[in-house]
């Protein structure tokens, strides 16, 4: 089974500052890490490789510098990481980060299951899994909490909701978008971390994907942030006095009048 | 300071710093108040390759040697050090093998140390045979093609958790220290059992047992060595693990100073951090500089063993004494930082101190490294005549 685990680099969020002019997150001098939930990702498709054997590629787009968290994947047990790195593929919004991922996963062609965070930390959009699965005409399920059931032709899992889960089968191939529940990402190992340091990381641009020029980049994304801001807070408290029974009247006064 | 590791070192010391910080420290307290044993944390530390970096390449290992395992050692024991010794013992009962075992030996019993799937464990004292080694009294008699041992080891770090004992034992009894032998026993094998784990002041997440041999038949391949090298092993093996008493202490010295430092910023008195009054610093600063010290004698002590140097006992001996010396000392200063938050279990550094002690106690008592120190001195001043 070949699974994809897609990854981001993304600004530590404990350090994570946004630019009160451009409404854009500040990404210099910030440590940069794996995207938390694609740490996730990750390691189920490590475990899935471990039980059923097959091989992980780690798969991220971003600068040359995004190469780390590859690295990192591999330590953690990825058999190989791609990097799509270009100056074309710069300012990609959702949609064109979906088309992009796609088109990798598209030409590394034998792909049985994509794997990824449910959202990255940074632009928390949530759109690009699913949008993965559009581009590639493939079943997909959001927010995977446990997989139940795979096999070589199908997967049953249960998807988080709010009010609780679902339990979700699809047909493989297919792309799954994961939440933290799911597992706990190891610590990669001393071996791990040598193999990572020796690891060639390929480096592709739209050319090796046979991407479309205007579907890439800042060319091919309508998405334009007009303004970022923190909501106000309307919420407020309000104390009810008296003894126990009158505020329970109170209070029963109150929702009836809603 | 900055000494000068390899990149492979740096990583190694990382990963145990990494493993510390986000997965001992949230659960040291706990595991010191429950007296439990690990077994969580030693899976953690398998699968991060740490046992292996000890281990030569050939068997299973990283192909590191002392240093490495200093390394680990000490970012362990800021964290905790009960869980630290259970992973030195792995390293203190399989010394011997790597040492001494014959090349079947060291295919069986390596790699399973060096993955973690088995933990080991070294069986030396007995209730008359502490300090005074020539008290053993477990006795290994050939019968046709196996040993036959009798007899009861006590305080055996990870005794009862361990796979793998590393037990010295006396096969003739007339030569005294030179009529001990060396074996190895597995843990299942009839007639071996373990006495109730020992309710301890400190390191209380490490499991101490009896080791008790009734009739324990064990093939007579499992001798290590020669009969009567057992003695002549032990030594060898404390010249080689000392240097592990010694992190484990520097790396509680560390824990406590980091614990004291950040305190005493926080902890305002008379209108201002105590970190501004010239006392309490004048304490962080000498706490630092002897931490410094003996950080710099043991990672020098321990490079010089894996360099092959031979006669390295006395230098073993100093940076044990040295080190936990130097602990007993900055963890009592620490508690008296903190004051009587120091003295209370929610605060980490009681337990350090307490931790520390033993460090002054096992793998010889730090008389016995100062008799080996003077002995040695006055050894190579005869010699020079």
């Amino acid at each position: 089974m070949h699974i994809v685990a897609c990854i981001k680099q993304v600004p530590d969020p404990s350090q994570a500052r946004i630019d009160r002019e451009t409404g854009l997150v500040i990404r210099e001098g910030v440590d940069k890490i794996i995207n938390p939930y694609d740490l996730h990702a990750l390691e189920e498709a490590v475990r899935i490789k471990e039980a059923r054997g097959g091989k992980v590629t780690a798969l991220s787009m971003g600068p040359r510098a995004a190469e780390q968290v590859l690295r990192d994947a591999v330590a953690m047990g990825a058999d190989q990481g791609i990097l799509l790195s270009d100056r074309r593929f710069a300012g990609a919004d959702t949609l064109a980060t979906s088309y992009t991922l796609a088109r990798a996963i598209a030409k590394l062609g034998d792909v049985d299951l994509v794997i990824c965070g449910k959202q990255a930390v940074d632009g928390d959009t949530a759109q690009v899994g699913p949008g993965i699965a559009a581009n590639l005409d493939l079943p997909h399920i959001t927010q995977v909490r446990k997989i139940r059931e795979l096999t070589d032709s199908k997967l049953v899992a249960e998807k988080l909701t709010d009010r609780g889960y679902e339990v979700v089968e699809v047909s493989l191939p297919a792309v799954i978008t994961v939440v933290k529940e799911l597992n706990e990402p190891r610590i990669p190992g001393l071996r791990g971390m040598m193999r990572a340091k020796k690891a060639e990381i390929p480096v592709w641009g739209p050319e090796d994907i046979e991407a479309e020029a205007d579907r890439i980049g800042l060319k091919g994304s309508p998405t334009q942030v007009w303004r970022t801001f923190e909501p106000e807070r309307h919420r407020k408290g309000e104390m009810l006095e008296g003894t126990p029974e009158e505020q329970a009247a109170a209070l029963w006064q109150r929702l009836r009048a809603l | 300071m900055d000494y000068f590791l390899t990149e492979e070192q740096q990583m190694i010391k990382e990963l145990a710093a990494r493993i510390a910080d986000e997965k001992i420290k949230p659960v040291a307290a706990e595991l010191d108040e429950k007296e439990e044993f690990p077994w969580e944390l030693m899976r953690i530390l398998g699968e991060a390759d740490l046992f292996a970096v000890w281990v030569p390449e050939e068997y299973g290992g990283l192909g590191g040697g002392v240093f490495e395992q200093v390394l680990v050692v000490e970012e362990l024991s800021r964290a905790c050090s009960g869980v630290s010794v259970s992973y030195a013992a792995s390293a203190l009962g399989s010394f011997p093998i790597i040492m001494f075992g014959t090349e079947e030996q060291k295919q069986r019993y390596l790699p399973d140390i060096a993955s973690g799937k088995r933990l080991a464990a070294f069986a030396l004292t007995e209730a008359n045979a502490g300090s005074d080694v020539s008290g053993i009294a477990t006795t290994a008699v050939l019968d046709g093609d196996e040993y036959v041992l009798n007899g009861t080891k006590q305080w055996i770090t990870n005794g009862g958790e361990a796979d793998i004992y590393t037990v010295i034992a006396v096969t003739d009894k007339e030569k005294g220290p030179r009529g001990y032998s060396a074996f190895i026993v597995e843990k299942g094998t009839p007639g071996l059992s373990f006495g109730k784990k020992e309710k301890k002041l400190g390191i209380r997440a490490s499991a101490t047992r009896e080791v008790i041999f009734d009739n324990c038949r064990i093939p007579k391949e499992n001798l290590l060595g020669r009969e009567g090298q057992g003695f002549i092993i032990a030594m060898k093996t404390f010249d080689k693990t000392r240097p592990g008493v010694a992190a484990q202490a520097v790396g509680i010295a560390q824990g406590a100073l980091d614990e004291a430092v950040k305190y005493a910023r926080e902890r305002v008195q008379f209108g201002q951090p105590i970190s501004s009054f010239q006392g309490i610093q004048f304490m962080l600063a000498d706490m630092a500089t002897q931490i410094e010290a003996a950080r710099a004698l043991v990672y020098s002590v321990a490079r010089w063993i894996d360099s092959g140097a031979k006669d390295v006992s006395q230098a073993a001996a100093m940076a044990k004494v040295f080190a936990s010396d130097v602990a007993m000392k900055v963890t009592v200063d620490a508690v008296q930082i903190l004051g009587g938050y120091g003295y209370m279990r929610e605060y980490p550094v009681e337990k350090m101190m307490r931790d520390a002690k033993i460090t002054q106690i096992y793998e010889g008592t730090n008389q016995i490294q100062r008799s080996i120190i003077a002995l040695d001195l006055i050894k190579k001043a005869a010699k020079k005549k």
